[in-house]
């Protein structure tokens, strides 16, 4: 066992031998099941990753990698109903689970007692705080700060900005704007003059910034979470005003009209958000940690950007309602294990 | 009579889901599968018994799950770091819940609208007190929810203490018989010497109470909280009352069939879930279930009369 783990971690460190290694790893993992755990499906991004989590996993048990990549989504997106869903899935063997979770903290009980039942427990996008479970986050914070700062380049003279928010009381609305805040304090041409939530729908969005327009200055940029940055714009199209330069987050009928904006009248912007593909990314993270790799509790993904250059490539390939993606491979996944390491 | 009869159906309902659990997932069987199965479903067994409290007095509580969230939020931050104030904080919410059911009666306002009401107040409180998720359930709190006793797991335990505390206070005792009245006939509970404002005051107390107690064990198990972590508990504490026996009017209610109802509403989804059923059916096929059974009660309750 030792000897094996050894040879393991010699194996990741030399890289270029990427193939090799790897099939000698694959072949420990080939009686091993790995389960998704997943809270919501409702929207595009959601729909991608469980695509994403469909593709690799179906390749990965047809290559033998492992003998099954199931996935699993709560009928309703509730922290008790995702508990009861890992407790479900110790009691069916899984040895692995991989989790997209409701709540950073309300599931570590379930996570406690799957990490106590020996399975291994890996969390991306909405990760869990319980020590004892896999963290792929994404720098949400960073994200956000990102906005303003690329906005602080496209407006130097600055002016006022409205802030779009995701779901109340969800870590991810919080972390991201507490970046966009942060931004702000930094570059202090700029204010927020107003802020709603858009919930990462672009309806929600179109009708809560309807809601608060009239009220408002004049707004020269609006910073976004993703799934909100269409509906602001046609809110501020059907209120008569001038289009303000709306951060967006990667979704397709986002980038449509960015490229039609752009077509018309030289809009320029910039887009991100995190690739679905990242559950492809934790899927082969779970699988290195059963093969015996040691991995670092705590890795980090980059988010994927789509800028003026990259706007037609990553339109082109996106396909309608759906947003921009990445599909992660085993050798990204060690890249990223060596980079946290 | 009816009593004893009104309890067959949950009892035979849960023992045929579990059957069928055991059936799909032998490792259920066992001291610890039991537990895994069963564990969450002892903070809806308490909320459960809370929701019947008012629907025994003719009311419905729209309120709950926002209530036990909020309880969660206490529990994970105050009781833990400032014990006394946290302690406080939650004799003060059922103090409240006894008040709001003074006042629906005495000003004669609808339940259902009062408490619909009071759900946004709780939810906010709730977000106020814990914008972010997070917080830590105090360690006593957490060791008594994963307590291994001998012989039956804890959710077995802890579901056989709740059901019986509730049977004895609501059925067996003096001031529970009273309570039950009120929801039969209020008024005539009323000519025989009984305050009703303070009986209802004393039934939204309890649910309150029990109410409490439901967020604590979620935290319990949980291990920490977040603003939602409870909102569902609205809609299953009703169709478990429901699905226990209990109806809407009269004060009929059965708090041992709550509980099952309980368990059996948490065995169905996990029931679903070991199916592999798709996430988009499990809704409606949990709603089939409710209503299969709701549809053997009436069947049994015709050929009764019949007969």
């Amino acid at each position: 066992m030792k000897i094996s783990k050894v040879l393991l971690c010699a194996a990741s460190l030399g890289l270029l031998a990427g193939t090799v290694q790897a099939d000698g790893q694959l072949s420990d993992t080939s009686g091993k099941r790995i389960a998704l755990s997943n809270n919501y499906a409702g929207n595009s991004w959601r729909q991608a990753m469980l695509q994403s989590w469909e593709e690799i996993g179906s390749a990965a048990v047809a290559d033998g990698a492992v003998s099954a990549a199931d996935a699993y989504t709560t009928s309703e997106n509730q922290a008790t109903e995702q508990a009861a869903q890992i407790q479900n899935m110790i009691l069916q063997g899984y040895d692995a689970i991989v989790l997209n979770a409701a709540s950073p903290t309300a599931l570590n009980g379930a996570v406690k007692e799957a990490c106590d039942a020996g399975v291994t427990v890996v969390s991306f996008d909405g990760i869990v705080t319980e020590p004892c479970a896999w963290r792929i986050a994404v720098d949400f914070a960073a994200m956000g700060k990102e906005e303003v700062d690329f906005l602080a380049t496209r407006l130097p003279e600055g002016g006022n900005l409205l802030e779009i928010r995701g779901l109340a009381g969800v870590f991810v609305d919080d972390e991201i704007s507490k970046g966009i805040h942060e931004g702000v304090a930094e570059h202090s041409q700029f204010k927020i003059v107003g802020s709603v939530h858009g919930d990462w729908a672009q309806d929600v969005a179109q009708k809560n910034v309807a809601g608060i327009l009239p009220s408002l200055p004049d707004v020269v940029g609006v910073v976004t979470q993703g799934g909100d940055g269409y509906g602001t714009a046609q809110a501020f199209k059907a209120a008569g005003r001038p289009t303000p330069l709306i951060v967006l987050g990667n979704r397709q009928d986002e980038m449509a009209w960015w490229a039609e904006q752009r077509d018309a009248n030289g809009y320029e912007t910039l887009s991100l958000s995190i690739a679905p593909g990242v559950a492809s990314l934790a899927f082969w993270v779970a699988q290195q940690v059963l093969a015996g790799e040691e991995v670092p509790k705590d890795l980090t993904v980059p988010f994927l950007k789509v800028t003026q250059d990259t706007l037609d490539e990553t339109l082109a390939a996106t396909p309608v309602g759906s947003v921009a993606n990445v599909t992660y491979t085993l050798e990204d996944a060690q890249a990223v294990i060596a980079d946290a390491k | 009579m009816a009593s004893h009869y009104r309890i067959l159906l949950p009892i035979v309902s849960l023992a045929v889901l579990l059957g069928a659990t055991f059936y799909m997932q032998p490792r259920a069987m066992s001291y610890f599968g039991l537990n895994l199965l069963f564990n969450l479903a002892v903070p809806i067994a308490l909320a459960t018994i809370a929701q019947m409290m008012i629907i025994m007095v003719n009311d419905i509580d729209l309120s709950l799950g926002a209530f036990v969230s909020l309880v969660a939020c206490i529990t994970a931050t105050y009781l833990n770091d400032a014990p006394l104030l946290g302690l406080l904080m939650l004799v003060a919410l059922i103090v409240t819940y006894a008040v709001l059911g003074a006042v629906i009666h005495a000003l004669a306002l609808p339940a259902i609208v009062v408490t619909l009401g009071m759900s946004f107040v709780w939810g906010g409180l709730a977000l106020f007190i814990l914008p972010s998720p997070g917080g830590t359930s105090p360690n006593w709190l957490r060791s008594l929810m994963t307590i291994k006793p001998p012989i039956a797991p804890m959710a077995v335990v802890a579901s056989i203490v709740i059901a019986a505390a509730a049977h004895i206070l609501i059925i067996r005792s003096r001031v529970g018989t009273v309570l039950r009245g009120v929801g039969g006939n209020a008024r005539s509970v009323e000519r025989a010497g009984w305050s009703v404002i303070r009986l209802k005051a004393l039934a939204y107390g309890l649910a309150g109470l029990f109410g409490v107690l439901a967020g604590m064990a979620l935290v319990g198990l949980a291990t920490s909280a977040d603003a939602n972590i409870a909102l569902r508990y609205t809609l299953i504490s009703i169709a478990g009352v429901i699905l226990g026996g209990g109806e809407f009017v009269g004060g009929k209610i059965s708090p041992v069939g709550a509980v099952i109802g309980a368990l059996t509403l948490t065995l169905a989804a996990s029931f679903l879930n070991f199916l592999r059923l798709s996430p988009d059916w499990q809704i409606g096929a949990q709603g089939t279930i409710l209503i299969l059974v709701l549809a053997a009660r009436l069947i049994f309750r015709r050929k009764g009369l019949e007969v």
